[in-house]
């Protein structure tokens, strides 16, 4: 790797780092080594509080208020960093080492131009005049790719979309030409499409420049074709480095080979349940013994609880802390999994249990400050059509701004629809008042997708489940007991959780909770908003495993909204992808999968970032290009004529309707990847495909 | 395996079940015990020594306003003008000496009078605020749950009332009443409500557009519950920290109306009414009408102040530095 003789461009050795609270020491980051060479990206992967983030900030000497570097050194270029005067580390912020952050929003300045930003760097380090500054801005700008550099130097950051602004916030990063790139999650906060985009920017920028990069995500599919070299992260220590392919083919740690099982991926079986690891990482304020995995792992044994491993491994190219290491994907990972789910998608009754039609949902944009006047509107919904079976589950697919939470919205009832209808059982329900309507919102509920916002935090969790029963009247109080222990332990939680508060439970606990409270009142439809997107790679696979089981157990129908078609396909029988507040494509799990006929369908596909290196190595275009056009002001025709590359004068002109390609398979396409089997469909009323089996 | 693809781990096995493993732990993790938020919060407050002082301001005072007079009884209703400014310490007329801060112009004892204008201050005060912040809270709640039409009725009546000036109409409406504890504390209540209304509405517009609140709308729950149920505990900590200050701000209202002449009926007293009587005799050099009732008026609205601002630290948890 380094050659002997020319120091690494990044070399971090035995570096741990303690933050002190006012009670209790967090030891998130513990005896680290790690280096990269130039031109070399290094992915450091973890789950969120493993410490990888205030790794990046002790290499920059970042770290928050009561942070501090306790040991280990961190030499860039063979120059020591750890304690180095602020002034001197200032001069190498921004210069010699980058930082680009997650929320390209809140890191850029609202009240600055793009261009006073991206020249800023150049002015503090370089001392360049405000002329040669700009000059420089404009150059880097170009360099990221950000369309019409020149006008937008007077732009502020609000003028741009999120991709733009990660694209601003990556030419702050490079105005100096740093040797070192610091990127903490560049694409967490962005759509698939556009971090594809970003993804092969810095790809790109890497390969020009020659800089080293750390890239830190707790995305595996995202490092797969970026990285040359994986660290692991676990808990505040490095659990295993290798280089990409061994990390995802012969990876040696329990720990990332459960990882990258709990993984729902496309190309699997969802009648399967998903390698889960079972409780939650450790409080790193009171770190366990040994081996900080022990605790969750199936092969630890006495040794593994007294003692820790150390980093060493079969040679220095694969480096690994374990005391009974795995042998790559020889021997399959030990599941925590829920007894069998038995997910057998059992027959569904022919009836629509819930039918949308035409849904139209329109939001003012209006002006003047006191006539408020409209003026237009953000076509949030536009004239959607979706039936659900009883027992069915429905997945929605999209990105974000497509429509696909409003309609989740709209089906519970927390919207109303523009036009069209939305019925339940054949009964329109939100035409209804007051005691109707109370009680016809017992069959529609809803899983928010923010376990921390969706659980009251000043009530205890009996009287967050318990008052679904008490707002609908249903059963005595004991009755309504004897329901709470019976759900709460059905969503696998200690009955001594009723006592405690939202707050005393994690993230993935948050959301049994919320589940359980959606089943209170056994209604026939759920609606899940994103139901894990906000929850960490291990705790996910729980989650989807549990409610996964509980829609076989309890046969409701449910619609699933994610951005994530992994997830969608793992919970859903049929899939509808969205663009633009459209249906574009609605099919099985498969038909969507292995038969996509709309060319967005196949390009969301490709985009989506696979955790296997082979695949994502093998991705050569960048999938769809360019942005997601304002929801305002909708291309006329088909939606997504604009950055569709069969578009042809037919898509502007007129709208496609949905076309029948397969028994449950329909799409809305002029110039599909396959022809049609049937006449199509009409918008207004389509025949609802026949389940199989 | 660097050639082809890698096999899905999770089609490597079937999902097994492993009964044995499962009963000792409950799947979901266990539950990390943690104290309450609201124990977090006194430990947060204890923990600020500037507002501990100002609790222990406040306690000091309330003893020595209330149970002060049952150690140091003094004559307060009989005025007894051989007695009258009387330094401290002084021999009177009548044998005996003044009390440790002298007698004012009526031959009060004036530490007892601080004593007895210290209740009233203090009563007046905490019933203000309650009066207030029940006011305020509820009609802010109310405000901000409602559709906007509504809402800007009642929002621009708060606008309205709030660019009359207070002291100008509490003094109108003072020289009407006879001025009794629970009068005063109607008439400063009924006109300090409108900035924790505003609060509270504040609170409420993020507040319902919250999950949890989203979650019970689905449900079917009606206003009032929302109201009772979601909104107002989770908007208490501003309630509270809000209190503080309105104590505090009455108290000064309360001296302000005295001082101008507009106190409380004799034979009540009150600290503004001693400074505004004392105000004439400052000129003589007698200190000690005006310095001992004005370092307690402001030791006191500096106390609840102190406290405001550490209970604001310890119960929102943005502030809090964990």
């Amino acid at each position: 790797m380094s050659t002997p003789g020319s120091p690494r461009a990044l070399e971090v050795t035995n570096l741990s780092t303690h933050i002190k609270l006012s009670r209790s020491t967090v030891q998130a980051v513990g005896n680290v080594d790690l280096g990269i060479d130039a031109g070399e990206t290094l992915g450091l992967v973890g789950e969120s509080g493993c410490g990888k983030s205030m790794l990046a900030l002790s290499i920059l000497g970042l770290l928050p208020s009561g942070g501090r570097i306790v040991e280990g050194s961190v030499k860039l270029e063979g120059n020591e960093l750890v304690g180095l005067p602020d002034a001197d580390l200032r001069r190498l912020r921004g210069n010699e080492v980058a930082m680009i952050f997650q929320d390209s929003l809140s890191s850029l300045n609202p009240t600055k131009t793009i261009g006073v930003q991206v020249a800023e760097p150049v002015r503090v380090h370089r001392g360049a005049s405000r002329k040669e500054a700009r000059d420089r801005a404009l150059e880097v700008l170009e360099l990221v790719g950000l369309p019409n550099p020149k006008e937008r130097l007077g732009q502020y950051p609000h003028h741009l979309s999120g991709g733009l602004r990660q694209r601003v916030m990556i030419a702050v990063a490079l105005a100096c030409e740093p040797k070192v790139l610091l990127a903490d999650e560049p694409t967490t906060a962005l759509d698939v499409t556009i971090q594809a985009q970003i993804l092969a920017l810095l790809d790109d920028l890497e390969d020009r420049l020659g800089m080293a990069t750390l890239l830190v995500t707790h995305d595996m599919g995202v490092v797969a074709g970026r990285a040359n070299r994986i660290s692991v992260m676990y808990a505040g220590r490095i659990v295993e480095t290798a280089a990409t392919e061994q990390i995802f083919g012969a990876m040696r740690h329990p720990y990332t080979q459960a990882l990258l099982g709990s993984i729902p991926r496309l190309d699997q079986d969802n009648r399967k349940a998903l390698v889960s690891i079972r409780g939650l990482p450790p409080d790193l304020t009171d770190p366990p013994r040994g081996c900080r995995f022990a605790p969750r792992c199936p092969r630890a044994t006495d040794q593994c609880r007294e003692q820790e491993p150390p980093l060493t491994g079969s040679g220095p190219d694969h480096l690994f802390a374990c005391w009974h290491p795995v042998d790559g994907l020889a021997e399959p990972p030990k599941v925590y999994a829920q007894p069998s789910a038995a997910v057998e998608t059992t027959a569904r009754s022919n009836g629509h249990l819930l039918e949308i039609a035409d849904v139209v949902r329109e939001y003012p944009v209006t002006a003047g400050m006191v006539l408020q006047r409209k003026v237009n509107s953000v076509k949030a919904v536009s004239g959607v059509s979706l039936q659900v079976a009883a027992g069915e589950a429905l997945g929605l697919v999209g990105e974000s701004g497509c429509g696909k939470t409003t309609l989740g919205k709209l089906i519970v009832g927390i919207e109303k629809p523009d036009a069209g209808r939305i019925a339940l059982g054949g009964r329109e329900v939100f035409v209804l008042r007051g005691r109707g309507l109370r009680r016809a919102r017992r069959d529609l509920q809803m899983m928010f997708q923010d376990p921390y916002a969706s659980l009251d935090p000043r009530m205890r969790v009996q009287a967050i489940l318990r008052e679904p029963l008490v707002v609908q009247g249903v059963g005595s109080r004991k009755e309504q007991d004897g329901k709470i222990r019976q759900l709460l332990e059905e969503v696998g939680l200690p009955a001594g959780a009723l006592e405690r508060y939202p707050h005393e439970f994690s993230g993935g606990q948050r959301q049994r909770i919320a589940l359980a409270r959606v089943l209170m009142l056994e209604p026939k439809v759920i609606v899940a908003d994103e139901p894990v997107s906000a929850l960490d790679v291990s705790i996910r696979s729980q989650v989807l495993n549990l409610m996964k089981r509980l829609q076989a157990e309890h046969q409701r129908a449910s619609v699933v909204i994610s951005h994530d078609l992994a997830v969608v396909k793992y919970l859903a029988d049929r899939i509808a992808v969205m663009y633009l507040g459209k249906v574009v494509e609605l099919g099985t799990g498969d038909d969507i999968y292995r038969r996509p006929v709309h060319p967005y369908t196949d390009a969301l596909i490709k985009t989506i970032p696979v955790p296997d290196p082979a695949v994502e190595r093998a991705k050569r275009e960048v999938g769809i290009r360019g942005e997601l056009p304002s929801p305002i002001y909708p291309p006329s025709g088909c939606r997504f004529r604009t950055r569709c590359p069969r578009a042809r004068a037919q898509c502007a002109e007129q709208e496609p309707l949905l076309r029948r390609f397969g028994p449950t398979h329909q799409a809305a396409c002029h110039f599909p990847l396959r022809e049609p089997d049937g006449a199509p469909v009409s918008a207004a009323t389509p025949r609802s495909p026949s389940h199989p089996g | 395996m660097t050639d082809g693809r890698v096999k899905p781990l999770g089609e490597a096995e079937a999902p097994l079940s492993h009964p044995d493993l499962l009963s000792t732990v409950a799947e979901g993790g266990e539950v990390q015990v943690i104290a309450s938020g609201w124990r977090l919060a006194v430990r947060e407050f204890a923990s600020n020594r500037v507002a501990v002082i100002g609790v222990a301001i406040l306690v000091f005072f309330v003893l020595f306003c209330f149970i002060g007079p049952l150690i140091y009884p003094t004559n307060q209703s009989l005025t007894q003008p051989l007695k009258a400014n009387l330094p401290p310490g002084a021999a009177t007329p009548l044998g005996g000496t003044a009390g440790p801060l002298g007698t004012d112009e009526h031959g009060f004892d004036e530490l007892g009078r601080i004593m007895l204008g210290g209740q009233t201050a203090l009563e007046i005060g905490f019933f203000a605020a309650l009066i207030s912040i029940v006011i305020g809270t509820l009609y802010g709640a109310v405000s901000g749950l409602s559709g906007r039409l509504v809402d800007g009725v009642m929002m621009r009546f708060v606008d309205i009332v709030y660019s009359i000036p207070f002291l100008f109409i509490v003094l109108i409406l003072a020289t009407k009443f006879s001025a009794t504890v629970l009068e005063e504390s109607l008439l400063l209540g009924f006109f300090s409500w409108l900035v924790p209304a505003r609060l509270m509405r504040g609170e409420v517009l993020t507040l319902r557009e919250r999950d949890f609140v989203w979650a019970a709308r689905v449900m079917g729950s009606g206003r009032p519950r929302l109201v009772y149920r979601h909104l107002i505990p989770n908007a208490l900590s501003v309630v509270i920290v809000n209190v503080t200050f309105l104590v505090a701000d009455s108290i000064l209202a309360l001296a302000y109306l005295g001082f101008l002449g507009f106190g409380l009926q004799y034979p009540a007293a009150s600290w503004g009414d001693m400074l505004g009587n004392a105000d004439t005799y400052i000129s003589n050099g007698q200190w000690w009408l005006v310095y001992p009732v004005g370092f307690c008026l402001v030791a006191v609205v500096m106390a609840c102040n102190l406290v405001g601002d550490g209970l604001r630290d310890a119960l929102d948890v943005r502030l809090r530095r964990r």
